[in-house]
């Protein structure tokens, strides 16, 4: 236990703030904090990526990152990836292709997605595989997440 | 069954590949799942755990933990005695006590020791580390086949040798649920056929102890209201109704006084039903008059989230030269664990009624022996049971191919139960409802372009290099039912609703969890009354809501959830015609329900909306009607259905490094009729998967002392997207004749297949080694050892 601090964090485009504990991880900064209750939490060893958001546009396990050490950052959520009502093309990828089944994993693998694309474009199906590596899913056997985010590249 | 449950001739929504109505929301982060539940007060409960796998508690120091800010309350096992009830079983056979916080001995290690209660998450943590545990160490039992002789030492009382259960099935037994009298076994015949087999083939094999994995863990919030009194209670259950009868009478309150509600759940895969965690929460409420949430961590989840498989077979065939398989016999030895859970002692024993796979065998025996030991138990787990019965099968008949020189799909070919064989009692005891297995393979080894591959398979070994093609030909065993077979009822409950204005709200007691079933039962609803899906909407989860139910499990909720709601369509479906035949004038045979519309063809038709709308007004009611079109049914099938399929699997081994690649995996299913193709592909491809993992890579390991070695995901290794090749899949339709949709499930199929074609397929490639049988997970430092060896 310490003292608290104070963060501020820019998620989803809003400038948010708040007094945390230095060792408030950003996943609960988001999820008990701000509400914002699409980032998961899956594991305690950053190996199933369900926490996944974008930090300053990269993707990152905010189970790893404490909300302290956001702070200044732009954060993105799954919350954040819509336009309005017009979905991301990984969220509608991923709905076309029925990449997702109980959809726990599913918040963290669009982020991870969406940074993969960003870093490249047009990937081959061994490219979208090796980019989800950091990223579990115990439902889909992967084949219609790698569907949904080559469809969301030919899209983009 | 009423005729006009089938639905409508031309339906045009079963079989389509509908995008899930599931998705948007899942798609967003606006699903809510239990860790996304909050009330307000809600204070937060955090275990304290054993971290010796057996010994006798000697001491619990909890005044540091105590003093803690925010702490609320800690209590030890010893001061919940009386307080809370014991885990619940449901098998019909003897279990031992299993408190859900342990008063006196600990059995394994991550049992519950003691428990904080606090104001958040992290204080509950930190109060949780403050507790100290004084433990005087017993022997850890961790062999089952050394347990099993009384050795190390003994787990519970009135269980002599820590021998759980022992159970001996199949031919020469009387008795269907088979017998724990030896004296009472017939084995003439048994004996009879390997004193006159050809060959031979006798292995042992192991299916290790696997993780199911869930990505969401486990998770509670209960809210008891002691006014009412009542109890809310939001829990990862896949048996919602089930819990709230356990959880209800913990409270001593009544099932009526009691609501459980699974939320959207990240995965079961059998592991999520009723835990000591629960009753623990529930309690608490009571006591602090105030919601209490419990989530687990990922650590947990590995230590004390149900464990899977862990049996050993001895299994040996006898069959003639040409491939006749005359007789296969098995001894099972399955470590179950510290403890029972709901069904722990029920799962092993449903191997033996696989134990024909898909195979015309006249002699099957089998001796199963559960164990105690100082593990977390098992229990259900995708296959439960099953993936052990056609992993001993398959690798025997690939042995046996091996043995004499035939290929494997020929070996199996000569054996197939005919398609004029169905309904076909199986010497295992179960009776099959239809199948056209050649078809299937002929199916598989087409899409595989079987000879090509053993072509280049020769052609690669002939370079040097380690390529191995394995096969599997699986049966599954779903939709359990009806009650005789499934020890808490083997029936489903559905209602269907048509509101006023023409939409219907229907429910259904097998509470999903990613099966997608608000889409794929709409479409059967759709079908059933000739309107669009978009008009429907499922509901479940929610024993408030859907008013009874057995849950999803077993691969059962499409086959007996989905036909319980047809039954209850077909009520309203009746009414409707009565209220359509008075307004029109008509009779009513010649009612029919189309595009939307309720009339005769050819005719005077009206609207659903119209129809819908004039049964809760009717200005004259049909003699013998009431008012209103709310139905709903409970369905109990016949008897069981069983899915099958054929895998082919191809691996390349690094020699250096001891490496699996998979390289191509390819597959045919037949689940029956198909609803929505895109979600049964999605459950085939996610079954593979899960049973892959445990062919490579998952298994979960105790050292000596009991302690868990694979305790995260970086010990633990569940398959990652690369670690997969893309599935190149086939179907053949089989429609089952015991349910009106043809249907026959299809949730555990890939998981039961993979992972035999997988272990085939390694085993294959290390054959010019000298190797002719090694068990699974065959991770790169077993089978480098392997090379070594049969290098040297």
């Amino acid at each position: 236990m310490s003292e608290k601090v104070p963060v501020e964090v820019r998620v989803n485009g809003e400038l948010r703030s708040a007094a945390v504990e230095p060792r408030l991880l950003l996943v609960h900064f988001l999820r008990e904090e701000l509400g914002l209750t699409g980032t998961h939490v899956g594991c305690d060893t950053s190996q199933c990526g369900a926490c996944t958001v974008l930090i300053d546009g990269r993707s990152a396990k905010s189970c790893t990152v404490f909300a302290v050490q956001a702070a200044g950052s732009a954060v993105t959520t799954i919350e954040g990836l819509a336009e309005g009502e017009a979905l991301h093309p990984i969220q509608e990828g991923f709905w076309e292709e029925h990449g997702l089944q109980c959809g726990y994993c599913t918040p963290g693998m669009i982020m991870a997605a969406a940074s993969l694309l960003k870093e490249n474009p047009d990937p081959s199906e061994t490219e979208i595989r090796s980019g989800l590596d950091g990223n579990l899913c115990r439902c889909t056997g992967y084949q219609h997440i790698v569907n949904a985010i080559a469809r969301a590249a030919q899209q983009g | 069954m009423a005729a006009d449950a089938t639905p409508s001739p031309g339906g045009k929504h079963v079989g389509q590949r509908l995008k899930r109505r599931e998705d948007p929301a899942l798609i967003r982060g606006q699903g809510t799942f239990i860790d996304d539940v909050r009330l307000p007060g809600m204070l937060h409960l955090a275990f304290k755990r054993s971290d010796v796998a057996h010994g006798r508690i000697v001491r619990v120091d909890t005044s540091a933990a105590r003093a803690m800010p925010g702490v609320r309350l800690v209590a030890t096992g010893a001061d919940l005695q009386g307080v809370l009830p014991s885990v619940p079983v449901i098998t019909p056979f003897p279990y031992p006590d299993h408190p859900a916080v342990t008063p006196d001995k600990v059995r394994y290690v991550g049992e519950p020791v003691a428990l904080v209660v606090a104001e958040d998450r992290y204080q509950a943590q930190d109060a949780v580390e403050a507790i100290e545990v004084t433990i005087e160490d017993l022997p850890a039992v961790v062999d089952a086949e050394t347990a099993l002789r009384g050795e190390p030492a003994l787990l519970h009382e009135g269980f002599a040798n820590n021998v759980a259960l022992r159970i001996i099935s199949g031919t020469g037994v009387t008795e269907a649920a088979g017998t724990q009298d030896p004296e009472a076994v017939d084995n003439r015949e048994l004996d009879a056929a390997f004193e006159t087999a050809e060959v031979v083939i006798s292995q042992r094999m192991v299916n290790p102890r696997i993780a199911p994995s869930a990505i969401e863990t486990r998770g509670v919030v209960a809210q008891y209201e002691a006014t009412r009194p009542y109890l809310t209670i939001w829990s990862t259950t896949q048996r919602p109704h089930a819990h709230r009868r356990f959880l209800a009478a913990a409270l001593g309150l009544g099932e009526h006084q009691a609501r459980t509600i699974a939320p959207e759940m990240g995965g079961g895969f059998g592991a999520k039903k009723i835990y000591g965690e629960d009753f623990v929460a529930a309690a608490l409420s009571k006591q602090l008059g105030a919601p209490i949430k419990w989530i687990e961590d990922r650590s947990e989840a590995f230590l004390t989230t149900t464990h899977a498989r862990d049996v050993i077979g001895q299994i040996e065939l006898a069959a003639k030269r040409d491939g006749t398989v005359t007789a296969l016999k098995a001894r099972l030895v399955a470590d179950i664990g510290a403890y029972e859970m709901l069904l722990t002692a029920f799962i092993p024993t449903l191997t033996h009624g696989l134990l024909s796979g898909g195979y015309a065998i006249p002699v099957i025996r089998s001796e199963l022996i559960e164990v105690f030991t100082n593990k977390m138990p098992t229990d259900a787990y995708r296959g439960a049971g099953m993936p052990e019965a056609i992993f001993f099968v398959e690798r025997s008949m690939e042995l046996l191919a091996r043995e004499l020189g035939m290929d494997p799909a020929e070996v199996r070919r000569k054996n197939f139960i005919r398609p004029e064989q169905f309904p076909y009692k199986t010497a295992a005891g179960n009776e099959y409802d239809s199948g056209e297995y050649e078809r299937l393979l002929d199916a598989t080894l087409e899409l595989a372009g079987w000879e090509e591959m053993r072509a280049e398979q020769a052609a690669a070994r002939a370079a040097g290099r380690l390529v191995g093609l394995g096969m599997s030909f699986y049966i599954e065993l779903c939709a359990i039912g009806p009650s005789t077979m499934f020890p808490d009822g083997g029936w489903e409950h559905g209602s269907v609703t048509v509101e006023r204005d023409g939409r219907i709200t229907a429910t259904t007691g097998a509470s999903a969890h990613g099966q997608g079933h608000e889409t794929s039962f709409a479409q059967v609803l759709a079908d059933q009354f000739g309107i669009e899906p978009e008009t429907i909407t499922l509901l479940h989860g929610d024993t408030a809501v859907a008013k009874q139910g057995v849950g999803t499990v077993a691969s059962r909720s499409l086959v007996v959830g989905g036909t319980a709601l047809l039954m209850a369509g077909s009520k309203v479906k009746a009414k409707m015609t009565r209220f359509a035949a008075q307004l029109l004038e008509a009779r009513e045979e010649e009612i029919e329900f189309a595009n939307g519309e309720v009339g005769v063809a050819g005719g005077g038709k009206l609207s659903f909306e119209e129809v819908a709308s004039y049964a809760y007004a009717p200005q004259q009611l049909p003699a013998g009607t009431e008012p209103g079109l709310s139905e709903e049914a409970f369905w109990e099938p016949p008897g069981m259905t069983f899915p099958y399929g054929c895998y082919i699997a191809q691996v390349e081994v690094d020699r250096e490094t001891g490496e699996v690649a998979l390289q191509r995996f390819v597959g045919v299913d037949d689940c029956g009729t198909i609803v929505n193709p895109l979600i049964v592909e999605g459950q085939i491809h996610g079954g593979i998967a899960q049973g892959i993992g445990p062919a490579l890579t998952e298994e979960l390991r105790y050292d000596e002392h009991g302690q868990l070695l694979t305790g995260s995901f970086m010990d633990y290794a569940i398959p990652r997207a690369s670690d997969l090749p893309r599935f190149e899949l086939g179907v053949t339709v089989t429609p089952s004749p015991l349910n009106p949709l043809g249907a026959k499930g299809t949730g555990e199929a890939g998981t039961i297949g993979a992972t035999p074609a997988v272990v085939n397929a390694v085993v294959d490639a290390l054959s010019e080694l000298g190797v002719r049988h090694v068990d699974p997970a065959l991770h790169p430092e077993k089978v480098w050892r392997l090379i070594r060896g049969g290098e040297r």
